[in-house]
């Protein structure tokens, strides 16, 4: 992205007259789309059930946003995604600071986890119902088994990155294991691993998601496929509108908080 | 010396690798059979590997990969021509780019796949659903690895390009277009992969297609060996499909 970040710096000058000419490009580009929608919605030429009017769903999603039930299913969601992202993190940081410290662990099973990692995860439901159940124990293990990929390979190929001279004064000062990890290893990658968190929160919430809708009576998954049974799209839309800002906005948070902002800006 | 060590460093880790995947399916297969783990919940490995004929025989497991192959290629040509263009049109368009580069990266780590009862409405239950939902999954890093292989063209090639006056569609297809191309493809190569893990996955959820609504189909109808040979026999796919792109992508960047 350094290659991209080129061009905007020999684009930047052109906007400095206007440097609100950004801001002004995005409402525009949002006000089209809405318009878009809304014109679609009264033309007629499609279902208005499939696109309902924006006031339609601005209800929608206030009645939803207003509904205890809803915030008793989201927390149900992040609970399962919760306790899946820490199983499966604390698996993945594990092997992944296996797999980084030991070249010869990393030569014979990297690899597979490398291969295995961009296999679609939600062929594993069936086996996890069988393993943990139809409740939240499959739920929770579809979230851990998204993440434990992107974590193990992040945290080991962090730990190959970190400066040997960090590694030799921890030796010099006998350091036992716990200590090298704790005082040397885990602070020294602290930016891999939580990038590798980030995209691990991702899949995780994805994994979990997609279990909650293909089995579930709880959840935002749950909630989803309901009202997708029920023909509720203006429910639906908000649903997923609420769901994309809660990800996309946590996604960036988790980025925010391990300082991944400060190293772009740098 | 240094060809056997080079052979021993790649034998060692390699005979440990599959030394202990083999350890651990023995390991399963033993404590099944002394009855420490349920056979009704974990068949035996050797049931599983018997299954596998019986899977592609008799699942018409020809005609089911086909299906999802076709479902990937559509969504594969689909995200590329979309995907191209519009990182062309960002490209040229710096303010248009200023203001939806960002977005494009967010919707790149947004949970698409959530979308396919929404699609489910839109297209109903055939394979487009499936294909518009590896379409839209897979669109984001095609864009924006489109516009990263165009704007790291180098300067002298475009002034090359200049010096020849040529037009901006031969600038294009002449200079841009080839220079950018490695990483375009790195672009497509992350879009096709995001594209296969969403058809397998919604064919799995919404019981439709191919591959992923075998494995439904067999869970369904608890043929536990065989769940787990079609589980074995998409994973074995994936990375088929992961080595292939990333071989290619390995050549065209000894090309470049």
């Amino acid at each position: 992205m350094a290659q991209t970040g080129r061009l905007s710096a020999r684009a930047a000058p052109r906007y400095a007259a206007w440097p609100h000419a950004v801001t002004l490009v995005r409402v525009a580009i949002i006000l089209a789309v809405l318009v878009v929608w809304e014109g679609l919605a009264r033309s007629g030429w499609l279902y208005q059930d499939v696109v309902p009017r924006l006031e339609i769903i601005a209800a929608a999603l206030w009645k939803l946003l207003s509904a205890p039930d809803y915030y008793v299913n989201l927390g149900a969601t992040a609970s399962e995604v919760g306790l899946g992202l820490a199983i499966g993190g604390t698996l993945g940081l594990a092997v992944g600071l296996a797999l980084g410290a030991n070249r010869l662990m990393a030569r014979a099973f990297e690899a597979y986890l490398y291969y295995l990692g961009p296999t679609p995860k939600i062929i594993f439901f069936p086996v996890m119902i069988m393993w943990f159940g139809v409740g939240p124990g499959s739920k929770v293990a579809m979230g851990a088994i998204s993440c434990f990929f992107p974590i193990a390979l992040s945290t080991a190929a962090g730990m190959r990155q970190i400066d040997q001279v960090l590694i030799r004064v921890g030796r010099s000062f006998r350091c036992s294991t716990w200590q090298m990890v704790t005082k040397i290893y885990l602070p020294a990658m602290r930016h891999p691993i939580i990038n590798g968190v980030r995209l691990g929160l991702g899949v995780a919430i994805i994994g979990t998601l997609l279990a909650e809708l293909k089995l579930s009576n709880r959840g935002i998954g749950f909630l989803i496929i309901q009202a997708y049974s029920l023909f509720d799209m203006p429910r639906m839309y908000a649903m997923l509108i609420v769901l994309f800002v809660l990800a996309i906005g946590v996604n960036a948070l988790v980025g925010r908080l391990g300082g991944l902002h400060a190293i772009r800006t740098r | 010396m240094t060809a056997a060590l080079t052979a021993r460093d790649r034998i060692v880790p390699l005979a440990l690798g599959l030394g202990a995947i083999a350890a651990a399916i023995g390991a399963v297969e033993v404590l099944i059979r002394l009855d420490k783990i349920n056979r009704f919940i974990v068949p035996l490995p050797s049931q599983i590997a018997l299954s596998f004929e019986r899977v592609i025989l008799e699942e018409d497991i020809v005609n089911r990969f086909r299906l999802t192959f076709l479902e990937c290629l559509t969504a594969g040509a689909m995200i590329t021509v979309v995907g191209v263009l519009i990182g062309l049109l960002l490209y040229r368009v710096a303010l248009l780019r200023a203001a939806t580069e960002t977005w494009v990266a967010a919707m790149a780590s947004a949970p698409t796949v959530l979308m396919y009862p929404l699609f489910l409405v839109i297209f109903g239950r055939s394979a487009w659903t499936i294909i518009m939902m590896g379409f839209v999954s897979g669109l984001p890093p095609v864009i924006l690895k489109t516009i990263e292989g165009l704007a790291g063209t180098r300067r002298v090639l475009i002034d090359v390009g200049r010096s020849f006056k040529l037009t901006p569609a031969q600038q294009f297809v002449k200079i841009l277009f080839p220079a950018a191309l490695p990483t375009i493809f790195v672009g497509v190569r992350l879009g096709l992969i995001f594209t296969l893990i969403n058809v397998v996955g919604v064919e799995f959820l919404i019981n439709f297609g191919g591959l992923g609504q075998l494995i439904n189909d067999l869970a369904e109808r608890y043929d536990l060996p065989g769940t787990y040979a079609a589980i074995c026999f998409v994973i074995l796919v994936s990375v088929v499909f992961f080595v292939a792109t990333e071989w290619i992508e390995r050549w065209l960047r000894r090309v470049d």
